[in-house]
């Protein structure tokens, strides 16, 4: 079976989803959704062992030999967001158990674990394929799958939240088509590999030139760079707390590494970096996005709709790492994709819990929930250390690569912004803190109990995993720097 | 529509020639234009007309919306299980080859089966939109009938 392991990540979701739907049984439908996740999870794990020893794995859909039929390759980067991927689900379902049965309609539930099943196994399969289509088609579906989970939210304005993103969402996925299409008119290929050798002798043209923006502006889309953001705070703000948790800790990195699929491995370092000033125009939209966004952060008081804009901050310092066009600098973006994923899963995850006993997440309705609810909001007090970057938990590692790589090209100011703004990370973080620990609840509030011990475990399963990746740095930081070698040395 | 005699007649003529032709393209999508796309949505046409000459009622009693969930689910099952099959006959996933007896043959079986899957998906996806948005008129109007509220918008 060890040989279709790579088939297996993407298939194993993509039919349990039609069982899902044949069944429609709340618990059952969650039973195989975490089946699906746990087992999602191993084989990732499986196949990112086998890719940091072995080399890229290399899978023939339906035996049809490379450039002209569909591959699916494991290297390591994307064996690396294969496993966070995974991981963030196989976290997620146990959770969703008792938080979408809290915020959905009965007759729903079911429906919930089939869309997000399918979402699952678009996200792997973006990842996985290494056919410039396959990566439309898969997007489609996690696309069109997320859409469907942000609208289930309970109120009528996740409905709106959910169109906004659609329209937002179609477009990013019509501009990245729109360039491989012309990718595809250049060269008669769509396999990636292949691609890249067919661009070589084509760096000049006009048309390679628009295929780059028209992909790279597609996915910005998706991926919610700085002045491209504005769908993603009222999804996130609005979809169900699981959902939330997901598709912070997964879809923007997905769109992220597709982004840096076709940089560096179809279009090649040469193209991007050297030939035009791809560097500098995504160094000013990242510390755009980071510093508006991380202002208008701090004056949110809807706490999901405030982890929101921060995630869109978060991503302009990914966005920054890779903006350095250097090994040290997409080390850093790659560790954050996985710090933030790790931190950001964590915030969620809490505010999911106090969602469920307060049913709101205002800052005016969590005053004093720190009382009622100590380990929750010891966890997101956790977390958001992580996120503003405290020594000892993993988003220091991240900022440390981050303002090590900024001294490495000797850009000083910008290693000091990195400092300054993660200093506006404490004020938002510390809004809901000082909310839930130092108010008095409001008089009204009845008694209110902590999360149940399934929402709180895998809330500090991440928790401890933040403290894990902040103290223990080896793992994470060298599979990053493996695959941030195997990028740039693709190239050089 | 139904006090149009012409129509009436004309659609319950039409009806099962429509179906026949969705089967055509179906099966015959591997010689000529067509396949499981394009048969799913002529299948689905035919239920349409029906159903807006007859009445929605009346097209959910032929194809119930149990029914056409099912479809959805089965066609993609049919699809990834076909897959599955050639990997568990010693190919890779989608190899139709070790199918049958001989290469052929098998590639031949395989387009078969999965562009059925995705005919029955298709269909049955293409039933189920129209049924919500033509069943959705009920909802609005048993809403604004009984003066239910819309509901809370208060933001959280």
């Amino acid at each position: 079976m060890g040989e279709h392991l790579p088939i297996l990540q993407v298939i194993l979701p993509l039919i349990a989803a039609p069982v899902c739907l044949l069944i429609r049984h709340a618990v059952l439908c969650w039973l195989i959704a975490t089946l699906v996740s746990w087992v999602c999870l191993a084989i990732a794990i499986l196949l990112l062992l086998q890719a940091l020893e072995g080399g890229a794995i290399r899978y023939q859909l339906g035996s049809w030999v490379a450039p002209w039929g569909i591959e699916y390759v494991v290297d390591r980067l994307n064996g690396f967001i294969l496993v966070i991927v995974a991981a963030i689900g196989a976290v997620v379902t146990p959770y969703a158990l008792r938080s979408v049965a809290e915020e959905l309609p009965e007759r729903q539930i079911g429906l919930f674990y089939v869309m997000y099943l399918l979402c699952l196994s678009g996200l792997l399969g973006i990842t996985i394929t290494g056919d410039a289509f396959n990566v439309f088609v898969f997007l489609e579906i996690s696309s069109l799958s997320s859409y469907a989970l942000i609208s289930m939210g309970r109120h009528r304005k996740a409905l709106h939240a959910a169109y906004q993103y659609l329209v937002m969402g179609t477009i990013g996925a019509t501009f990245f088509l729109i360039g491989v299409g012309l990718l595809y008119l250049m060269t008669g290929t769509l396999n990636m590999a292949d691609l890249a050798e067919q661009l070589k002798p084509l760096a000049g043209s006009r048309i390679v030139l628009a295929a780059f923006g028209f992909i790279v502006v597609g996915m910005g889309l998706k991926l919610a760079v700085f002045p491209l953001h504005l769908w993603l705070p009222n999804a996130y703000a609005h979809a169900p707390s699981a959902v939330s948790v997901f598709l912070a800790g997964t879809a923007t990195k997905v769109s992220l590494y597709v982004v840096l699929r076709f940089i560096f491995t179809v279009f090649g370092f040469e193209f991007s970096f050297v030939g035009q000033p791809f560097g500098p125009a995504l160094l000013v939209l990242a510390i755009a996005g980071i510093v508006v966004c991380s202002l208008v952060a701090i004056y949110q008081d809807n706490v999901k709709r405030l982890l929101a804009w921060s995630s869109v901050a978060q991503i302009g310092y990914m966005l920054l790492g890779l903006s350095f066009a250097t090994a040290l600098g997409l080390q850093a973006g790659l560790l954050h994709i996985f710090n933030h994923a790790l931190m950001k899963a964590g915030l969620f995850l809490a505010m999911g819990c106090v969602v469920l006993r307060l049913g709101s997440c205002r800052i005016e309705a969590i005053a004093g929930v720190g009382r009622s609810m100590p380990w929750t909001m010891t966890g997101f007090l956790l977390c958001g250390l992580s996120l503003i970057g405290v020594p000892l938990t993993a988003g220091f590692v991240s900022k440390w690569y981050l303002v090590l790589a900024a001294l490495e090209k000797g850009w000083w100011p910008v290693a000091a912004l990195i400092v300054l703004t993660s200093l506006l990370a404490v004020v938002y973080i510390w809004k809901v803190v000082e909310a839930a620990w130092f108010r008095d609840p409001p008089g009204t509030a009845g008694r209110i109990g902590e999360a149940p011990l399934v929402m709180l475990v895998p809330l500090w399963i991440v928790v401890a995993a933040n403290l894990w990746f902040g103290f223990e740095t080896s793992g994470s930081v060298d599979v990053a720097k493996a695959a941030a070698l195997a990028l740039m040395g693709a190239v050089e | 529509m139904i006090e149009h005699v012409v129509l009436r007649v004309i659609a319950k003529l039409l009806a099962p020639f429509i179906v026949l032709f969705a089967l055509y393209v179906q099966f015959h999508g591997d010689f000529g234009p067509g396949g499981g796309f394009q048969a799913g949505v002529i299948f689905a046409s035919a239920f349409i007309l029906f159903a807006l000459i007859y009445g929605v009622e009346n097209a959910r009693q032929i194809a119930p919306p149990a029914v056409a969930q099912a479809g959805i689910g089965l066609g993609v099952l049919l699809y990834a299980g076909t897959g599955v099959a050639g990997m568990l006959l010693g190919g890779r996933y989608l190899d139709y080859s070790v199918l049958a007896h001989d290469a052929g043959h098998g590639q031949h079986y395989g387009i078969l089966i999965i562009e059925f899957g995705v005919g029955v998906t298709v269909a049955a996806v293409m039933i189920t939109v129209f049924f919500t948005f033509a069943g959705r008129r009920g909802v609005l109007e048993a809403r604004e009938d009984t003066g239910v509220p819309h509901d809370g918008d208060d933001e959280r």
